[in-house]
């Protein structure tokens, strides 16, 4: 506000305050001030907008995959399509057709061909595999309770819609009052998904769950830990209580903050270069991942330990020294274990950050269609975030909603992770 | 094998430590004063056998794999692979060594079993030879520091000139990281230059990699001038820019100025949830809720947009970075100091007018440095992209159409094909590169804008 702004009745001394031209400048000045608190407020607001958005479609599209539709079923067991002597080699799909007509006794040979199409993929294999461990269940009735495939499960879900025009469904109207008949029977059950954590990924979206990439992710950061926990505190002690300031210690200083910002898929081609490529390592083992995922934790933990290290008051140091413990007493006996809680909330932070990233994984080939569990980090598997991609790359129906799911997953992960994170700070960490 | 060698290395530096520290405290309880604590000569011994030993496993896990190829390579007989290319090469290498992990399929040719039998009895040789030297330099370690073990031997400054060193070298492993990523994208740079010249890349036009990898294929010639895939990085990046700035200036200004302490210590958190969540769930809810809901209005409306339209990884990338400017500006704006602020009060300025007149003004170099760092970090964000922005390149600056961006080129070049010679898979590390070189600049250009101005107030 200049001298010159102001209108002249102001310039002048003993100005009337009450004079319209003073009330409506103070009015403009006062609307000014709302202006910018409402769109201040507004943006926190509209940030917050999007949030939810995020948020509720996730939950609303996830908690559909939390249950999953499954059928109870009596399945007769004819000795004319299993061998009593070699039950592994049945055909099992016949069998499956035979439960179904018995359910509807009225079909015809395509019907029940449609009809055997309610059923999982997996039905005749939950069959064959009870009867090769109870061989005596042939000229029997076994009971299955196996999930429904993607579109009836779609359709119990309410996700179908029935009044649409029967050419823009995949289900006809045929099918559906199969399903309805079914369902009235009181055949059809929506238990827990328990399947969705202890199932490997499928092509088909009923089947397919998350376990490997769970199991993924815990591999990669295992490694990641172990090779960055280390290493990061070694480099920050190193950095904050002896390094000498020389040349040396300038370039680590200025590396380090440079490579907390190089974008994460440089880390993948530097990975894809070397690991894989020079040193000839597996494709798409966790063991590489949790490796790829150290270089790129490691800045952020040495820049956490050393903002603890320097928390840790000098009279601590003092105290030490001064009854005679050496430098490095002082610092492992004293230093570090104060700045102990600090250190660990920063390398859980980290690692909840490592956990979340995609783009290197993708690089070094964790986005390959796995249908085990890996059982070393050595194995090829794929990782939570990488399964995502996957899923949310599939075009059926029923990923749509697993995606959701899995990230509901991933986001729970993190969650617990963040939680750990502050638990300890505000429990061990002390303000001095 | 390597857990046996482990479990030696493990072993053996609790015994020298063991050895040493008794040795010690027989010396003392001789009536010698010791210079150093039983336990630092404990140390001394544990850390001699341990960090020689340590280093011996790790250069041999890298190099065993390497060396064992290379001679059974080369034990193949004459001529086999003569006259093929490296990817043929790589095919049979494979096919070896899972035939040597038992991993058998059809019936390969009897050569190929004969290498894989060479294979595992080197391996196994290998890991013999393993023991044995890691047993004798152990040995030699054991003995060696056993016999320093005296009064007068200095453990405690041994240990620490050790531990000195251990932290040292985990400090430069920074440095390793970094020269590794340039050393591997300027070399497999150089050898895509070697196959298209640097200015056909540098200044082409066309972005058309999709080249025949097999000479049988039929693929567009291929075409690698960077030019479109940068001016799509861009597009996305103005985007994200012009939509997160305003709003994260805005809430940092509410936050800092207007908002009470209860309403900030509410919507801080809240804000950096936003920054925690994983760049795949963003790219997951683009292609989800954004890019359907933005098509749906340009139809209403009447305009064409396309399906993978960059203003919905744009503005996804926003919701993104919001957090990052947001937390950047609130710093600015706290770190001018608080005469200033105090000053344009006292002479009867609204609190409007003092952030905008004196509180922003102070503060545009710090801002400018966060904005800075977010373009860096959109140029360089991958996951949102590559699930929905597109794959054509074309040189376009409207942000309806579909774009492409370096990143997405990389994924795609990269996923799913590892064939090293090829200039479609070695065209993404000359991209990398320049993501990596534009990064570093625009990085080092913001830390010393931010920099200088925090010391212009110190």
């Amino acid at each position: 506000m200049t001298q010159t702004d102001l209108p002249a009745d102001l310039q002048s001394r003993g100005h009337d305050w009450a004079s319209p031209r003073a009330r409506a400048n103070v009015a403009r000045r006062r609307r000014s001030e709302t202006v910018l608190r409402v769109v201040g407020l507004g943006a926190i607001l509209l940030a917050f907008l999007m949030l939810g958005i995020l948020l509720w479609t996730l939950i609303s599209q996830g908690s559909l995959a939390f249950r999953q539709t499954h059928i109870t079923l009596n399945v007769p067991v004819a000795a004319e399509h299993v061998d009593p002597a070699d039950p592994a080699k049945g055909n099992y799909r016949r069998v499956i057709a035979a439960a179904m007509s018995e359910t509807f006794p009225e079909a015809d040979t395509t019907e029940q061909r449609a009809l055997s199409k309610i059923l999982s993929n997996q039905a005749q294999f939950v069959v064959r595999d009870k009867v090769v461990a109870d061989p005596g269940l042939i000229g029997n009735e076994v009971r299955i309770r196996v999930p429904v495939s993607d579109p009836y499960d779609q359709l119990a879900k309410g996700q179908v819609d029935t009044t649409s025009a029967a050419e823009t469904r995949r289900l006809s109207d045929v099918e559906i009052a199969n399903f309805r008949a079914l369902e009235e029977q009181g055949l059809i059950s929506k238990p827990l998904n328990w399947a969705l954590v202890t199932a490997n990924d499928s092509r088909f979206p009923e089947l397919a769950g998350l376990k490997g990439a769970i199991v993924g992710s815990a591999y990669a950061l295992l490694i990641c830990f172990l090779i960055s926990f280390p290493l990061g505190i070694g480099a920050a002690i190193y950095l904050e209580e002896f390094a000498p300031r020389n040349r040396l210690s300038d370039v680590i200083e200025v590396n380090i903050n440079n490579l907390a910002a190089v974008p994460s898929i440089v880390f993948g081609l530097l990975a894809l270069a070397v690991f894989l490529g020079w040193f000839g390592m597996p494709r798409g083992a966790p063991f590489v991942g949790g490796l790829t995922l150290a270089l790129m934790t490691l800045p952020t933990i040495i820049i956490a330990a050393r903002n603890a290290l320097k928390a840790v008051p000098p009279s601590i140091r003092e105290a030490a020294l001064g009854v005679g413990a050496s430098k490095q007493q002082v610092v492992f006996g004293h230093v570090l274990p104060l700045a102990m809680p600090g250190i660990l909330t920063g390398t859980i932070i980290g690692l909840a950050q490592a956990l979340g990233e995609t783009a290197p994984l993708l690089l070094i080939g964790m986005n390959a269609f796995v249908t085990s569990t890996p059982a070393t980090p050595f194995d090829a598997s794929t990782a939570l975030p990488t399964q995502i991609f996957i899923w949310a790359d599939s075009p059926e129906r029923g990923f749509t909603s697993r995606t959701s799911a899995a990230i509901l997953v991933l986001l729970g992960f993190l969650v617990m992770m963040n939680a750990l994170a502050i638990f300890l700070r505000n429990r061990f960490e002390r303000r001095w | 094998m390597i857990a046996i060698a482990f479990l030696m290395l493990f072993l053996a530096s609790i015994t020298g430590y063991l050895v040493n520290r008794q040795a010690a405290l027989a010396i003392r309880s001789g009536g010698t004063r010791l210079h150093s604590l039983a336990g630092f000569h404990g140390l001394y011994s544990l850390l001699l056998i341990m960090v020689p030993a340590l280093l011996l496993i790790l250069l041999w896990l890298v190099l065993q794999p390497v060396v064992i190829e290379r001679m059974v390579m080369n034990g193949l007989p004459a001529g086999t692979l003569e006259g093929l290319d490296s990817g043929a090469v790589q095919l049979i290498q494979a096919e070896i060594r899972s035939i040597a992990g038992g991993r058998v399929f059809g019936t390969p040719d009897p050569w190929k079993l004969e290498a894989a039998e060479r294979m595992n009895s080197l391996q196994g040789r290998a890991g013999w030879l393993l023991l044995t030297v890691l047993t004798g330099l152990m040995a030699a370690a054991l003995v060696f520091s056993r016999s320093r073990v005296s009064a007068e031997f200095r453990a405690r400054q041994g240990v620490e000139r050790i531990v000195l060193g251990l932290m040292l070298s985990c400090a430069v492993v920074a440095i390793f990281v970094t020269v590794g990523i340039v050393l591997s994208l300027v070399f497999e740079s150089l050898r895509f230059f070697s196959m298209v010249p640097v200015t056909e890349f540098l200044f082409g036009t066309r972005w058309e990699p999709q080249m025949p990898i097999r000479a049988d294929q039929v693929a567009a010639e291929g075409a690698f001038g960077w030019i479109p895939v940068l001016l799509g990085t861009l597009v996305i990046t103005v985007v994200a820019i012009t939509i997160s700035v305003p709003i994260g200036l805005m809430s940092a200004i509410y936050l800092n100025e207007f908002a009470s302490t209860r309403f900030r210590a509410v919507a801080k958190p809240i804000l950096e949830i936003l920054a925690g969540i994983p760049t795949v769930v963003y790219g997951f809810f683009a292609i989800l809720t954004v890019a359907p809901a933005l098509r749906a209005a340009g139809a209403a409306l009447g305009i064409p947009v396309a399906p993978n339209t960059a203003l919905a990884a744009g503005g996804v990338m926003a919701i993104m970075l919001i957090p990052f400017i947001s937390s950047f500006a609130d710093d600015a704006l706290a770190a001018v100091p608080r005469s200033l602020r105090d000053g344009s009060l006292a002479l009867g300025a609204t609190r409007s007018e003092t952030v905008t007149k004196v509180l922003f003004p102070a503060a545009i170099p710090g801002i400018a440095g966060g904005v800075l760092l977010a373009v860096s970090r959109a140029i360089g964000e991958t996951m949102i992209v590559v699930m929905a922005a597109g794959l054509m390149a074309s040189m376009t600056i409207n942000p309806l159409d579909s774009v492409t961006t370096i990143t997405v080129q990389i994924v795609t070049l990269l996923v799913g094909d590892t064939e090293f010679d090829s200039p479609k898979t070695l065209a993404a590390f000359a991209l990398g590169l320049m993501l990596f070189l534009v990064t570093l600049a625009i990085n080092i250009l913001a830390l010393r804008i931010v920099r200088k101005y925090r010391e212009l107030y110190d």
